[in-house]
């Protein structure tokens, strides 16, 4: 008699339905793409052309000015969702899971709004508010004696990309406060009642009970920040057009991509090269992500209550 | 009494915290939906005060009633992203538990598969989708929107429902299979209502983007009875950019839809927040 292992049927029924429908309408297109990005218009017609479009991309000067032009931009707007926008969040969700504290709900939701207006509204709200002509920062910055520190900080060059991260920061802090905030609650009681015996309380419980207890949220927000980031557009897009000015200086990937994909202006767009730049988002994401998933996640210890 | 008077001072210091915060998220909807109900020189004379009678004005949302069909577009946004976070949630969550739950040979090699939709812009896709709809007979229907909206949610779902699902504990689905119970009854009966919190919370997330997506509306259903309210507020303020009026009112009618959907779902995320994760 052979012992064989029946075979787990209900496995593949919880899978199947999310792994089809994924793959039909998001991998199967998407390796079109990068299969495209193999392909260029030759002499006679689209030819197979290896991977001259990524040294072109990379080593062109034509192009890699503008691409290493955009994943610097890129890396700067990173950077500040790290610096900014998780800590802000993990500060408030840390402040609004405080027991019995008043109006909570209020708050959450309050601070939440930004982040489910569409970016339609939040660039052309946050335009109207920054510009010069209407005034309403000038105003406020008159209101408390500031108004030689105003500037039109999204048409100046050194100033526009931070400024254009920040309002992201804005709409997006309610993310990490929200994920981080479901993990607090879900800390058990017995865990925080044990501490406090300890007479750990307040902001050294924070520390030293709670935060590791959620190094894992903090984790996955981390990473979903990086792939956000790297994916970005829209913002940049309605704010500043695809021409990402001034002078390019908010180009990031995702402009950059659209731009070349779908062509602008007199430009045309070119589906080849397009191919190509989300070729190496894609590479650049997926090397994020491995990083975290086999150098980060690996070491982060998971506690059953 | 000293340590009654330090956790008094804590409180006015969260509240404090909170307070800034919640004015600098609002502030920005505030000028907005105020300077709406203004008349044009009030918006620039006196863009902070409030619409007093003497500045209050109509003409915006009179302008922007007149074009469009605004409940139109709210009922087929409100169609797409219901039937669309559904699914998502339902196949999300399915999913998440078979590799959360079970070992099996490739487990983790789906689950990476799974996570990639999360690295990558569907709309990197864009013609291929096109075309396929095209080839199907789906462009300018709903059903095009709700495919591609499940396919774009659910490796997030699936990523961060099984973050939750790990921490479920083994011997409760242990207990249920010693009395018996299918794989499929501890799934529906014990697991998901644990991660009651992390589905509200991947439901809000998944919802946002399918909201306010102006991409796929644009490409797969621009046609005018399936159009939705952010592409159709988009046309609008590309139609009316100096128009201040109107495009504060068209920002303002943007935004309360969207608003009322989150209120209902953040009910739902604070009873399943409050219902107790595994305590």
């Amino acid at each position: 008699m052979a012992a064989r292992k029946p075979v787990r049927w209900h496995i593949a029924v919880f899978l199947a339905p999310a792994v089809v429908i994924y793959t039909a309408i998001m991998i199967i297109p998407l390796i079109g793409t990068l299969n495209l990005s193999l392909f260029n218009k030759g002499a006679d017609g689209v030819e197979f052309v290896g991977l001259s479009n990524f040294a072109t991309l990379f080593g062109d000067p034509r192009w890699s000015a503008s691409f290493w032009n955009a994943l610097g931009n890129n890396a700067w707007f990173f950077f500040i969702h790290m610096l900014v926008q998780n800590p802000i969040g993990i500060a408030l969700a840390a402040i609004l899971s405080t027991p019995r504290l008043r109006m909570a709900a209020f708050y959450r939701t309050a601070i939440f709004i930004p982040t489910i207006l569409s970016f339609v509204i939040v660039g052309f709200v946050w335009k109207l508010i920054l510009s010069p002509i209407w005034g309403i920062a000038p105003g406020l910055l008159d209101l408390v004696g500031l108004k030689s520190l105003f500037a039109p900080w999204l048409g100046r060059e050194d100033s526009a990309l931070t400024t254009l991260a920040l309002i992201s920061v804005w709409q997006f802090v309610g993310i990490p406060m929200m994920l981080i905030y479901a993990a607090l609650l879900s800390i058990p009681d017995e865990v925080l009642e044990a501490a406090e015996m300890d007479g750990i309380t307040g902001i050294s419980q924070f520390w030293k009970i709670k935060l590791p207890l959620i190094l894992p949220s903090i984790g996955i927000i981390s990473i979903l920040t990086f792939v956000g980031n790297f994916n970005a557009f829209d913002l940049i897009y309605v704010a500043q057009g695809a021409l990402a000015g001034p002078d390019f200086s908010t180009d990031i990937l995702g402009t950059f991509l659209y731009r070349t994909f779908f062509g602008f202006q007199l430009q045309l767009g070119d589906p080849y090269m397009g191919s190509a730049i989300a070729g190496a988002m894609f590479g650049i994401i997926l090397l994020g992500v491995c990083v975290y998933l086999f150098g980060i996640q690996t070491r982060l210890r998971r506690y059953q209550f | 009494m000293a340590r009654a008077r330090a956790s008094l001072g804590r409180t006015v210091a969260a509240h404090a915290v909170l307070i800034t915060w919640t004015v600098i998220a609002l502030f920005p909807v505030f000028v907005t939906v105020v300077n709406s109900f203004k008349s044009r020189r009030a918006i620039f004379a006196e863009p902070l005060a409030l619409p007093w009678p003497e500045h209050f004005d109509l003409v915006g949302y009179a302008t922007v009633l007149k074009q469009g069909d605004f409940f139109g577009y709210f009922q087929n946004s409100l169609i797409v992203t219901v039937v669309s976070l559904f699914f998502v949630l339902l196949f999300g969550a399915m999913a998440a538990f078979a590799l959360s739950e079970y070992r099996f040979k490739g487990n983790l090699l789906m689950g990476l598969y799974l996570a990639l939709g999360i690295m990558i812009p569907i709309r990197l896709g864009t013609v291929a989708i096109l075309e396929m709809m095209v080839a199907g007979g789906l462009v300018n229907t709903l059903t095009a929107l709700i495919l591609v909206y499940t396919a774009q949610g659910l490796p997030l779902a699936v990523f961060i429902l099984s973050e939750f699902m790990k921490t479920v504990s083994d011997d409760l689905k242990n207990a249920g299979r010693i009395d018996g119970l299918s794989e499929y009854a501890i799934f529906f009966t014990l697991v998901l209502p644990l991660v009651r919190p992390a589905m509200a919370t991947v439901a809000v997330f998944t919802m946002i983007p399918i909201w306010n997506d102006l991409w796929f509306p644009l490409i797969l259903a621009p046609a005018e009875e399936v159009k939705t309210i952010t592409l159709g507020s988009q046309v609008f303020i590309g139609q009316f950019v100096t128009n201040w009026n109107a495009v504060l009112a068209a920002l303002s009618l943007a935004i309360v839809p969207v608003l009322v959907l989150y209120l209902i779902f953040s009910r739902q995320l604070i009873r399943g927040i409050t219902a107790g994760a595994v305590k």
